[in-house]
């Protein structure tokens, strides 16, 4: 399979005002009882994007998804699929296949008589349906275990024969719901980039819900994080990383050091805080937020810089105890205590060969980050 | 010392149920088989030869010549037996049949319950256990006789001007068995189906199965292992079921149990008797060893 490299990046219909929406979630609520699954949802997916729904458990992403397959009826609001309203069309009607995380393999049916199920289903004539089995069969790589029973394979065959089952009849719409849960990490990986040259290859429209951050940034086009039923931001992985719109996103995604402080400052050369301890920190980002309200400028560890002196030229640097260390090989990060009791979190590339450190466990140390590494979170 | 130990234990727990069957199914068994190998005589016990010690060993031997099949050859010579052996096989399997095409939505509706009301449901299913079984189909002569409240109720609801004569008849032994045996049936369909994941049945209509279709091609396939233990629990009791044709099926009634009843009691033939209960065991011993291999069949498929 082709690696897919420069022909997506230019990929971003959301970004044109002209484009049409392919799915549209409008305002969709879902109760159980007393219990709000999805609250008041509003999203737009576009055809071909790869669309992850990230979230932790019980946020409603498998909900949603849910609803997109026809498994539940949305409590109020509507979904729209290529213009067309979706209530009241029963999941055996609608264009779109779902994987589901238990793969819901037929237990009773040969690999490729679960295949063949939605093509028999259909009423595609035999010999067509025939030469669709053996082309997914060789898309996902298991021509030679077309006879076996589900329960004869591995874990990671079982995923590939709940995607050709799903993909066999060329779906508008792939709903996945934890495709790779099952899988173990190495597998994962694998899979995921299989599954992104799968995707562009057929040009589908994917949407995955998945609580693997890792996943769902390696994956998708562009990510919506949800929480308690809500979407609290939809945008492209490095977006979400880079300028995460709230701390829930920002701590979600990757980890991140907060530092709370009153806002000074505001206006086109960035942001100023000033700490609880006097300590002034500032950013080239904007803050959405009015002066004197308290806020939080976020730096993930790796745009810390950590070091044994106070650096000469540092706008925002902090004093401490060097806490914690934590050596992974690629990486060492540090975890340097402030004299307020902060522990904040500092990552170097260890792009040198070097044993032994010129930091040991309480070394006095300095962090320090750059202006344009920053955000100011206002919520 | 303690693996030698170990090792004797775990021979010990395999011959406890081998021993359970030598001394309660096998032993009685031959026991039964010599009787139908005699010929019946009016002696205290009613049949020759009998076997004792008293007379030593070679007079032992030399009546065991004195053995013979002639009471099989006389069964399968007289068309009553022939009959009634059919006829059982035949009831048994329309009651097999109406109790499964009864017991199937009743698993059905069981299994997809809400899981709170589940085991109130199992209790209802098992409850008349708690009342004697004979009291049971006594209940339904009650119910089923021409002036009983069946006919009475329809009469009220002016359906009928006639009384139905169901008492006495087929009718009213299939009415029986299906009522007797319902429990033995819905139990097992209900293990299988309550056990079955439901998101196969959402897969399925996801690729495009109506949810008629999805039954027929997800949810039976995969609960039949519960359909023929079901079965097996109910044919096997119903073709030898003596009390249900005796007092529901009236005299006319031709089932193999109340001829194997009549040679015992009535005519005190028991070589013959016992004959006939060797040749029901062997008609039984085919569909529990079919059963059986089936059974292992479905747990090798369903690991």
């Amino acid at each position: 399979m082709e690696s897919l490299g420069s022909t997506r990046r230019s990929f971003a219909p959301w970004a044109d005002p002209k484009a049409k929406p392919y799915i549209q979630i409008e305002n969709v609520t879902k109760r159980f009882g007393d219990f709000t699954a999805v609250d008041d949802l509003t999203l737009t997916i576009y055809e071909r994007e790869f669309f992850a729904l990230l979230g932790a458990s019980g946020c409603g992403k498998s909900t949603l998804l849910r609803m997109l397959g026809g498994f539940e009826t949305p409590s109020a609001g509507r979904i729209l699929l290529d213009g067309q309203d979706l209530r009241g069309i029963p999941p055996y009607k609608r264009p779109v296949n779902m994987m589901f995380q238990s793969y819901a393999l037929f237990p009773h049916m040969s690999v490729e008589a679960n295949i063949a199920f939605g093509l028999k289903q259909e009423g595609m004539p035999r010999g067509q349906i025939a030469e669709r089995v053996v082309q997914m069969l060789k898309l996902v790589k298991l021509e030679q275990f077309a006879a076996r029973k589900p329960h004869q394979l591995s874990g990671g065959q079982r995923q590939r024969v709940a995607l050709a089952r799903s993909l066999a009849k060329r779906p508008k719409v792939l709903l996945l719901d934890e495709p790779l849960g099952a899988l173990d990490k190495k597998l994962r990986e694998e899979t995921q980039f299989e599954l992104m040259d799968l995707q562009h290859e057929l040009g589908l429209t994917f949407v995955v819900v998945t609580h693997d951050q890792e996943e769902a940034m390696t994956m998708a086009d562009r990510i919506a994080i949800m929480e308690k039923g809500n979407v609290l931001q939809v945008a492209t992985p490095p977006e979400i990383y880079e300028a995460p719109n709230s701390r829930f996103v920002a701590d979600f995604v990757g980890s991140i050091n907060m530092f709370e402080g009153k806002l000074r400052e505001k206006g086109s050369r960035g942001s100023r805080i000033v700490r609880p301890d006097g300590l002034a920190l500032s950013a080239d980002a904007p803050a959405d937020a009015v002066v004197g309200d308290m806020v939080w400028m976020a730096v993930r560890p790796e745009k810390m810089k950590v070091s044994g002196a106070r650096p000469d030229n540092a706008v925002n640097s902090m004093e401490g105890e060097v806490w914690d260390i934590a050596y992974l090989g690629d990486m060492t990060i540090y975890y340097v205590k402030l004299d307020d009791g902060t522990i904040v979190k500092a990552s170097t590339v260890n792009s040198l060969r070097k044993i032994g450190d010129e930091l040991t466990w309480h070394d006095r140390a300095w962090v320090s980050f750059a202006p344009d590494a920053a955000v100011v979170l206002a919520r | 010392m303690n693996r030698a130990l170990s090792a004797i234990f775990r021979r010990l727990v395999i011959v406890v149920p081998y021993a359970w069957l030598l001394v309660f199914f096998l032993v009685p068994f031959f026991i039964v088989f010599k009787i139908s190998l005699s010929q019946t005589a009016i002696a205290m016990p009613p049949y020759v030869p009998t076997f004792g010690l008293a007379e030593g060993w070679s007079a032992l031997f030399g009546r065991l010549g004195e053995l013979s099949f002639e009471n099989y050859v006389w069964l399968f010579g007289d068309p009553l037996y022939v009959n009634a052996y059919l006829s059982s096989v035949w009831i048994a399997g329309v009651s097999t049949a109406l109790t499964l095409a009864v017991g199937y939505p009743i698993a059905y509706g069981m299994a997809r319950a809400p899981s709170s009301v589940r085991p109130l449901l199992l209790m209802l299913v098992i409850l008349p256990f708690w009342t004697s079984f004979l009291i049971r189909v006594y209940a339904w002569i009650g119910i089923l006789k021409p002036e009983g409240l069946l006919n009475q109720f329809l009469f009220f609801l002016g359906v009928i001007d006639q009384p139905l004569i169901i008492l006495n008849t087929t009718t009213a032994i299939y009415i029986g068995i299906v009522y007797s045996y319902l429990p033995f049936m819905v139990l097992p369909l209900y293990a299988t189906l309550e056990k079955m994941d439901y998101s196969l049945i959402e897969a399925a209509g996801d690729l495009g199965c109506p949810p008629l279709t999805a039954f027929w091609k997800i949810t039976f396939p995969l609960s039949l292992p519960g359909v023929l233990a079901g079965c097996m629990l109910v044919f096997i009791p119903a073709v030898g079921e003596f009390v249900i044709p005796d007092l529901l099926g009236g005299p006319r009634t031709l089932m193999i149990g109340k001829t194997l009843w009549t040679e015992f009691f009535n005519n005190r033939d028991w070589p013959v008797a016992s004959a006939v209960a060797v040749i029901l065991l062997i008609i039984l011993v085919v569909p529990i060893v079919f059963f059986q291999r089936a059974q292992a069949r479905a747990q090798e498929a369903g690991r």
